[in-house]
């Protein structure tokens, strides 16, 4: 087995997809995670789309592959302080451990937006406005009902809360909400087949396999509606529904429209952690995610020897994308070693 | 709920403790005559604050800047002589009754800090036309601001709450903030944009239940052109037709605004719907009281109701008096402040008064 060692900050799927790679090529991992178990974000979902492939069966395969012996799975570890001293890495955790190795791969992954910061949309204001992570649990318990225990007739979707959005800094696209939203409404339907979905748009990114396919059986199979506007007001009404103010930009028309449920697609910022070591070390980047050297070539790679990116610690990705990009700067922390040492 | 109090915590802004310059607004003193007085009374005898009401204020050009009849340079350099004015009187705390002046001012102060040439120029601008100089001043705050920073010391002094004197169960209010107030420049209001908290808090503390409707954010229907190019006057009555319609279901007391032209808007044109469609928003046909803050607040504190000018109102005031418990004589109603006979308005057709 090699001696280097290799700490990977961050247990979601990045950082086990990752772990995995260099434990296989005989490297020593250590991944140390702030939540009791791995999984990141999909631990909260039930499906993932496009092919509403378990979320929880993906979870029991990358934990899975955490027993593998050359891999040391820490959870419950905060990490706070990452730095580099001579050609080491150290890594200092809530509990005052602290961690060194020969190179750090960050997968510190994001943080869903938090909602309140759109008051015009009325989040924790209002009844029966939730965010996309609250409706996914929903599904997960299998039912979908209003806080009254009714079985909402008429649900709304909003893309791009807090994507796409100057007024809260966030201009960038959080890519996984178009097609998110349409899983969601499917999901929804089939629960419920006799309700109404309607997935309010700015313009819908349909930008991997199969998901044009699956918008397209939205509406044709599910009869879910989609409108090209964004929600302007969200307010209770007095038999606490939901009135919604939006303008169908397609017909030109203002839009006022009634709904039992309003569902936020929340996007991705970076996460409190991914800012936090990414100023410590020098390459926090735009909208305080951290900045690999380059997107197009050398995007797992960062202005510190040593230092590796992987996932949505540099962007918004979708899961199969993060799969991909943990590989990837896998293979890059080997060519490191290979070169540098 | 705890969130939105979240929120206002968020919005609070500074609000000079004393000390004020006053300034009239154009418009109020013909639609709700007794109101800016009633400020003044409740400043001065009330709370023993020193306030200056200079008589050689004048506009702000809000309402032709707004019709885009006056230039922002003109707008700017008028605000100047203002500030002269106030700087004349040794003050340093602005108090426009305008809510559009109010946002004239914001937003004029917010050019100079972006535009400092734009400072500049309105200096010379002001000193060309008048030979004045000009110091901004230190704090701007609207009446509506002051009246919700002492609400507290206020209430002590009130003689009656905001509670029906049969049930004894809060007053449902609608409360409407001018969109001058706070959409301009939310961190210059007491809540900000989306959930302004200074009426409301004026409201609960006295005793009365805020109503949360879902067109409570909506314009009153003023809109400056809206209103002043007669063709779009529809445009304006629609607006305001959409607010008593969402805020019907849920039965208000009373409507209070710190806006000039809302709350003229809002209590005209319950009678001009009344009178082209025979609706209005209550249950007895007699549609529903609009107040300012300032009679609201004068109200309370037991000022005769004549005095505050509220038989000025179109939608009359009395079934809100009387739920209250709040004594007047009927006589005195169209009595005027010089002892004479006003005579009474013509009865509308279908609003019953």
């Amino acid at each position: 087995m090699s001696q280097k060692k290799i700490i990977i900050i961050g247990g979601g799927p990045a950082g086990l997809e990752a772990a995995y790679h260099l434990a296989r090529h005989d490297y020593n991992v250590t991944v140390l995670e702030k939540d009791t178990e791995p999984g990141g974000h999909i631990k909260k979902d039930l499906t993932l789309f496009p092919d509403f492939a378990n979320a929880g069966e993906i979870i029991k395969v990358l934990s899975g592959k955490m027993a593998h012996p050359n891999i040391e799975l820490k959870t419950g570890c905060t990490v706070n302080e990452l730095s580099k001293d001579g050609d080491k890495w150290f890594v200092k955790s809530n509990n005052n451990t602290c961690y060194s190795g020969d190179a750090v791969l960050l997968a510190t992954g994001f943080d869903t937006f938090d909602a309140t910061r759109k008051e015009e949309l009325g989040y924790g204001i209002y009844d029966n406005i939730i965010t996309s992570v609250e409706f996914e649990n929903k599904l997960k318990e299998g039912k979908i009902l209003t806080t009254e225990g009714n079985v909402p007739q008429r649900i709304a979707f909003l893309n791009c809360v807090g994507s796409r959005d100057e007024k809260t800094g966030n201009k960038y696209c959080s890519r996984i909400c178009c097609m998110n939203g349409v899983k969601l409404a499917v999901s929804f339907k089939e629960l419920v087949p006799t309700a109404e979905a309607y997935c309010f748009y700015i313009d819908m990114r349909m930008n991997g396999q199969h998901y044009e396919e699956l918008y397209r059986t939205a509406q044709e199979k599910y009869n879910v509606t989609f409108i090209r506007g964004r929600i302007s007001e969200a307010a209770a009404t007095y038999n606490n529904k939901i009135q919604l103010k939006s303008e169908d930009t397609l017909a030109g028309l203002p839009l006022k429209i009634t709904v039992d449920m309003l569902v936020l697609m929340v996007g991705m910022e970076s996460s409190k952690h991914t800012k936090l070591l990414s100023w410590q070390n020098g390459i926090m980047g735009e909208y305080g995610f951290a900045a690999s050297l380059g997107i197009n070539s050398q995007d797992n790679l960062t202005k510190k020897e040593g230092l590796f990116l992987a996932g949505t610690c540099k962007r918004p990705l979708s899961f199969s994308e993060t799969i991909s990009d943990a590989g990837a700067a896998a293979i890059q922390i080997m060519e490191y070693f290979k070169t540098h040492i | 709920m705890e969130i939105k109090k979240h929120y206002w915590n968020e919005y609070q802004k500074e609000i000079a403790d004393n000390n004020y310059f006053y300034e009239r607004s154009c418009i109020r003193q013909t639609f709700f005559p007794g109101s800016e007085a009633t400020f003044l009374k409740i400043l001065r005898q009330e709370l023993g604050k020193k306030i200056v009401d200079d008589p050689k204020i004048h506009t702000c050009t809000g309402i032709g800047y707004h019709s885009d009849v006056v230039p922002f340079d003109t707008t700017m350099t008028i605000c100047a002589r203002l500030f002269s004015l106030m700087n004349g009187a040794e003050l340093k705390n602005y108090v426009p009754s305008c809510v559009t002046s109010f946002g004239i001012f914001n937003e004029v102060i917010e050019t100079w800090k972006h535009f400092p040439e734009e400072l500049e120029k309105t200096r010379e601008n002001l000193r060309n036309a008048t030979g004045r100089e000009f110091e901004i001043p230190e704090n701007i705050a609207h009446p509506s601001d002051i009246i919700y920073k002492f609400r507290k010391e206020l209430k002590l002094k009130m003689k009656y709450q905001l509670v029906n004197k049969v049930t004894g169960k809060p007053l449902k209010v609608v409360e409407h903030i001018g969109c001058h107030y706070s959409k301009i420049f939310s961190e210059a209001s007491i809540g900000g944009a989306e959930f302004p908290h200074v009426l409301a808090g004026m409201i609960e503390e006295w005793g009365g239940e805020v109503i949360d409707y879902p067109e409570r954010r909506h314009c009153c229907g003023f809109g400056f052109r809206n209103y002043l190019v007669m063709a779009n006057r529809g445009y304006s009555i629609a607006n305001s037709k959409k607010k008593f319609e969402s805020m019907k279901p849920y039965k208000p007391d009373f409507i209070v605004s710190n806006c000039p032209g809302c709350a003229m808007f809002m209590d005209k044109w319950q009678y001009t719907i009344a009178e082209m469609e025979g609706i209005t928003y209550d249950n007895q046909g007699m549609g529903i009281p609009v107040l300012t803050y300032e009679e609201m607040t004068g109200m309370l504190l037991g000022y005769n109701p004549w005095d505050i000018g509220l038989q000025i109102h179109q939608v009359q005031t009395e079934q809100l008096l009387d739920k209250i418990g709040i004594e007047y004589d009927q006589k005195d109603k169209y009595i005027g402040k010089s002892g004479n006979y006003l005579g009474v308005p013509e009865k509308p057709k279908n609003l019953r008064v």
